[in-house]
C-alpha cells in the first residue's frame, strides 16, 4: 500500500526509469566499469542536453504540446555557429558572437513557425514534427549553397561545409573548461552547468512574468484565458518563438561541449531524445515545469551514458553496444510518448 | 382487467448521490392518446425518462423506486434496448442521423432487409445483401404516414431542419411495433409552419392508436394538441389536468407557482430611488449557439440587482456571454453613456465589466491549477496588479498574491487545505466561490453572473446569493444575474427580465404573479398576455 503510494507520487514512468538507472549503476560497478569517468560523463552529457530539453517548456506550458520542431531551432543555432566561425572569431567570443547571431534568426523563424502552429490548432505535435523533418532537409541544401570560406568548415574540394567539423580552434569546450575542477576522479564542467542553470532560472522567470502567467493560463484552458482577456494566439507565438531561441543556444553549447558541429541531417532527430527526457522527469503534453526538466534530463542522459559501457563490458564484440544504445535510446523514447497525455 | 392504458408509471422515486429529483411520480398514458408533460428545466422530466428508457445514467446510479406497467404487465426496463423492444420509440432533441446516409439507410439502419446472395449462403448471415427495394418501399410508407412528399433516396445533408426531425420520427413509426412514442421538445428548433405540420402528423399518428408523450415548453401547443397534462415541479407531480378542462393561464401557474419570499424584496421596493442606467443594450444580438439572442433592448440601472432569467436555450445566457465580448455580438452597447466596443473581451473588462461564467468547469475555471493563480489571474492579465518589478523582469509579486488569495478564502469562506490547492479538487460550491472571488479581484462596476448555483448543495446555494446581495447593498456592486432557477432570481433581484426565443418577453417586479411568469416563460407574447390579465 505505502509503496504504491510513493510510485504514484513519483509517477511510474519517472520510477522505472530510476529504477533501471540505478540498476545499470550497480551493473556497473560490478562489471568494475571505472565508475569516474562513468560519473563524469554522465555530468557532461546533462548539461550538453539541458538547454534543448529546457526548449521544450515553454511550448507545452503554451498549450502547442512538445515542441517536435526542434530542429527549426536547431538549424538557427548551426546558422549562428557557422557564421561566427566564418567571421574569424574564437574561444569564448565564438562563442558569444555563435549565440547573438543565432538569436535573432530564431526568432524570426520562430515567429513564421508560431504562425503556422495558430493555423493548425489540434494536430500540432504531428505538424511540428514534418516541419522540423522539411526546415532539416532544406538546409541540407543550404548547407552546401550557401557562400561560405572558412578552411574550417568547408570541404577541401568541391563546394559546401562539411558534414562535421571540429571546434578544437574556434569554441570546443569554453563552457566545459569555465572554472572546471576535479572532485575523486569526476570532472565538474562548471561552466556547462552554471550555463544551463542559468537557462533553466531565466526560464522560470519568465513564467512567473504577466506573459508567461497569461501563456500558462491559456495553456491549461484556453476558454479560461479567453474570459479573462488573454490573446491565446500571441501567447502561443511567444511561446514557441522562445522554444526555437531555446534550441538555437541548446545547440551551440552541445556543439561546444562536443567539441564538434554536425550539420546536413544530424539534427533531424533531436527532437525526440528531448521530448522523451521532459516526459520522464514528469511533464505531460499540457504541463511541465523546470523541475521537470532537470529531473528528465539526468535520468534520461544518465541511463543512456551508463548504460554504454556496461553493454561493451557484457558484449565486447563489435559495435553490439551501439545497436544496443539505440535500441535503448528509442525504447525510452517510445515509453515516454505513451506517456504523453498523463504521466501517472 | 383492461383499462387501456399503454403505459404507468407509479410512484416513481429517484436520487442522485443524496438529491431527490423524483419523488413520487405518477404518470399513466392511455392508447391514442397525446399526453403533455409539463415542468421547467430540473423539474425532473428528462429523468422520467431516462427511467422509461432505461438510460445507464439510472442504472449506474442506484436506480429507481416504483414500478413501471407496460401494457398492463410489471415491466423493468433495464436498458434502452430493452425499451425498444418493447415498443417504445424516442424522437430526440438532438437529431440522431448520419448526414452522409439517405433518408431509406437513416430509417432502417442497424435494422437494414437482407437477402440472400451466394457468398452469404457460404459465411453465413452477416454477409447478406442488403434488399434497397424492400427498404425503400417500408420507408417510403413510413414518410406517406406522415404526410412527406418527399424522396427517400434524398441524403440527409443539406435537407432543412424540419424535414430531418420528420425522417428521426418516420425511422421510429417504422419500428413495427411502436406502442408509445416520446417526443422530447421536438419544436424547439422548428419554424412555426414546420411545428404546425409536425403537431399534424402527431395527431395523425395518436389516431392510428399510438400514444404519445409530449414534452414541450409552448403552453399553446399544449392546449391546442393534447388531450391531457401531467406538470411536474421540483421532482413533484403537481396536477394531472384533463386539457379541454384546463387554460394556458393555469398551467403556467401551476409549473411555476411556489412561495416565495418576497417580503423583504417589497420593503427593498420602497427604498428605491430613481437610478440612473448604468449599461444600455441597442439592438443587441449574439450568436452563442444554441442560446441566440436576437435584437434586444435593455437598460440596467446602478446600483441594482438585475435578473436574467427563462427556459434553457431561449437565450438568456448569450447576453452576459455576448457582452463579455465571449460570442461573437453586433448592435451597440452604451456604458456609462459611452459607447463600448463590441467582440473585444479586453476591452469589456478593462471597463470594469467583470463575468462568472455559467460554465463553471470549462471556463470559469482552470481545474489543475491553484485557487491562487484562479483568483488573481483576470485582475493580474487586465489591470496589472500584483506585479513587481525586480530589476529587469517584471513578475508576480508572491506575497501579494498569497495575502489577498487568503483573505478572499476568509471573507467567501472558500473551504481548502491552503490557497495552493487546486481548484479541480474542491467542491462545487467552492469553486463557484473561486469564481466570484476572480471577478471580485478586479473590483468591477458591474458584476455579470450566470447560473451562480447551477450544481452545488443547497447551503452553498443559500452562501452564494447572500453574498451577492451583500456585495450588492455595501459596495453598492451593479449584478446581472443570469439563472435558470425563477425562485432564486424572485427572491434577490429588483427587476427581472424573462428571455424566449431570444428576445425580452417582458420585464417583470419579483412580486408579480406566478401566472405572469409562467405566461413569458412559455413565449406567450406581451400582447396575449395583457390580454389574459385582464
Amino acid at each position: 500500500m505505502t509503496s504504491k503510494l510513493i510510485v504514484n507520487k513519483i509517477g511510474l514512468p519517472r520510477f522505472i526509469i530510476s529504477t533501471l538507472f540505478v540498476f545499470v549503476l550497480i551493473l556497473a560497478v560490478v562489471l568494475k566499469v571505472p565508475m569516474d569517468m562513468l560519473l563524469s560523463d554522465v555530468i557532461k552529457r546533462f548539461g550538453m542536453y539541458g538547454i534543448l530539453v529546457l526548449a521544450m517548456v515553454p511550448s507545452i506550458q503554451s498549450g502547442t504540446g512538445p515542441n517536435f520542431a526542434l530542429p527549426i531551432g536547431i538549424v538557427c543555432g548551426l546558422l549562428g555557429a557557422t557564421m561566427s566561425i566564418e567571421f574569424g572569431h574564437v574561444g569564448f567570443s565564438a562563442f558569444i558572437i555563435a549565440v547573438l547571431f543565432s538569436i535573432p534568426i530564431a526568432v524570426i523563424t520562430g515567429y513564421f513557425y508560431g504562425k503556422l502552429l495558430n493555423a493548425v490548432k489540434g494536430s500540432e505535435m504531428a505538424i511540428a514534427t514534418y516541419t522540423g523533418f522539411s526546415v532539416v532537409q532544406l538546409m541540407s541544401i543550404g548547407w552546401i549553397m550557401l557562400p561560405f570560406k572558412s578552411g574550417q568548415m568547408i570541404w577541401p574540394i568541391g563546394k559546401g561545409l562539411r558534414t562535421t567539423f571540429t571546434l578544437e580552434k574556434t569554441f570546443g569546450h569554453v563552457l566545459d573548461n569555465f572554472l572546471h575542477f576535479n572532485i575523486l576522479g569526476v570532472t565538474i564542467p562548471t561552466g556547462l552547468l552554471l550555463f544551463f542553470l542559468g537557462a533553466c532560472y531565466f526560464v522560470y522567470l519568465f513564467t512567473k512574468s504577466k506573459t508567461g502567467t497569461a501563456i500558462l493560463a491559456g495553456g491549461m484552458n484556453p476558454n479560461y484565458a479567453r474570459a479573462s482577456g488573454v490573446n491565446i494566439d500571441k501567447g502561443r507565438m511567444i511561446a514557441n518563438i522562445l522554444s526555437t531561441v531555446l534550441g538555437a543556444v541548446g545547440i551551440i553549447v552541445y556543439s561546444s561541449s562536443y567539441g564538434f558541429v554536425q550539420l546536413y541531417t544530424a539534427p533531424l532527430m533531436m527532437a525526440f531524445p528531448a521530448v522523451a527526457a521532459v516526459l520522464i522527469g514528469g511533464a505531460t503534453a499540457k504541463r511541465a515545469k523546470i523541475s521537470h526538466v532537470i529531473i528528465g534530463v539526468l535520468l534520461f542522459q544518465g541511463l543512456l551514458t551508463s548504460a554504454m559501457p556496461v553493454t561493451n563490458k557484457i558484449f565486447p564484440v563489435g559495435n553490439i553496444s551501439e545497436i544496443i544504445r539505440t535500441v535503448v535510446q528509442n525504447g525510452i523514447i517510445l515509453y515516454a510518448l505513451t506517456k504523453v497525455e498523463g504521466g501517472k | 382487467m383492461n383499462n387501456g392504458y399503454v403505459l404507468q408509471m407509479k410512484d416513481i422515486s429517484k436520487e442522485y448521490y443524496g438529491n431527490k429529483v423524483l419523488k413520487g411520480v405518477n404518470l399513466n398514458v392511455k392508447a391514442g392518446e397525446i399526453h403533455c408533460l409539463v415542468g421547467e428545466n430540473g423539474a425532473g422530466k428528462s429523468t422520467l425518462m431516462n427511467i422509461l428508457f432505461g438510460m445507464d445514467v439510472i442504472h449506474s446510479t442506484g436506480g429507481y423506486e416504483g414500478e413501471i406497467l407496460f401494457n398492463e404487465k410489471i415491466t423493468e426496463i433495464k436498458s434502452p434496448k430493452k425499451a425498444m423492444e418493447l415498443g417504445i420509440g424516442m424522437v430526440h432533441q438532438e437529431f440522431m442521423l448520419i448526414p452522409e446516409f439517405t433518408i431509406t439507410e437513416n430509417i432502417k439502419l442497424n435494422r437494414e432487409i437482407t437477402k440472400d446472395n451466394v457468398i452469404s449462403k457460404i459465411l453465413g448471415d452477416r454477409l447478406r445483401t442488403i434488399d434497397s427495394k424492400r427498404m425503400n418501399d417500408d420507408a417510403r410508407s413510413a414518410l406517406d404516414r406522415l404526410d412527406m412528399n418527399i424522396d427517400e433516396w434524398v441524403r440527409i445533408v443539406g435537407l432543412p431542419v424540419g424535414h430531418m426531425q420528420f425522417v428521426e420520427i418516420a425511422r421510429e413509426i417504422d419500428k413495427t411495433k411502436v406502442k408509445l412514442m416520446v417526443f422530447d421538445e421536438p419544436t424547439a428548433v422548428l419554424t412555426e409552419s414546420e411545428a404546425d405540420n409536425l403537431l399534424k402528423s402527431m395527431k395523425k399518428l395518436a389516431s392510428s392508436g399510438i400514444a404519445i408523450l409530449f414534452i414541450t415548453h409552448r403552453l399553446d401547443e399544449v392546449i391546442s394538441i393534447s388531450d391531457n397534462v401531467t406538470i411536474l415541479r421540483d421532482g413533484e407531480l403537481v396536477k394531472t389536468l384533463v386539457t379541454s378542462e384546463s387554460s394556458v393561464g393555469e398551467i403556467a401557474e401551476l409549473m411555476v407557482g411556489r412561495k416565495v419570499d418576497i417580503l423583504n424584496k417589497e420593503e427593498k421596493n420602497k427604498k428605491q430611488v430613481k437610478r440612473e442606467v448604468i449599461l444600455e443594450l441597442k439592438d443587441f444580438s449574439v450568436h452563442m449557439p444554441g442560446e441566440e439572442v436576437k435584437n434586444i433592448n435593455l437598460k440596467i440601472e446602478n446600483g441594482e440587482i438585475f435578473g436574467i432569467g427563462g427556459l434553457a436555450g431561449q437565450g438568456k445566457v448569450g447576453i452576459a456571454n455576448g457582452i463579455m465580448g465571449l460570442y461573437p455580438s453586433n448592435g451597440e452597447l452604451y456604458l456609462k453613456g459611452n459607447k463600448l466596443k463590441l467582440n473585444d473581451t479586453n476591452n469589456s473588462l478593462e471597463n470594469g465589466l467583470a463575468f462568472v461564467s455559467e460554465d463553471r468547469r470549462e471556463v470559469g475555471l482552470i481545474l489543475d491549477s491553484s485557487i491562487e493563480l484562479n483568483i488573481i489571474f483576470t485582475a493580474l492579465n487586465i489591470q496589472n496588479k500584483f506585479l513587481k518589478k525586480y530589476l529587469f523582469f517584471t513578475l508576480q509579486n508572491s506575497k501579494k498574491i498569497k495575502k489577498h488569495t487568503d483573505e478572499m478564502i476568509k471573507k467567501l469562506d472558500i473551504r481548502c487545505t491552503s490557497s495552493k490547492q487546486n481548484v479541480g479538487k474542491l467542491s462545487g460550491g467552492n469553486q463557484q466561490k473561486v469564481c466570484i472571488a476572480r471577478a471580485l479581484t478586479q473590483d468591477p462596476d458591474i458584476l455579470f453572473v450566470s447560473e451562480p448555483t447551477r450544481g452545488i448543495d443547497i447551503g452553498a446555494k443559500k452562501l452564494v446569493l447572500d453574498l451577492l446581495v451583500e456585495l450588492n447593498k455595501e459596495l453598492g456592486m451593479t449584478i446581472v444575474m443570469t439563472s435558470s432557477e425563477l425562485t432564486e432570481l424572485r427572491k434577490i433581484s429588483d427587476r427581472i427580465a424573462i428571455i424566449s426565443e431570444g428576445k425580452v418577453a417582458g420585464i417583470l417586479k419579483p412580486g408579480d404573479s406566478d401566472k405572469k411568469f409562467g405566461l413569458m416563460m412559455s413565449g406567450t407574447k406581451i400582447k396575449e398576455l395583457q390580454e389574459e390579465v385582464i
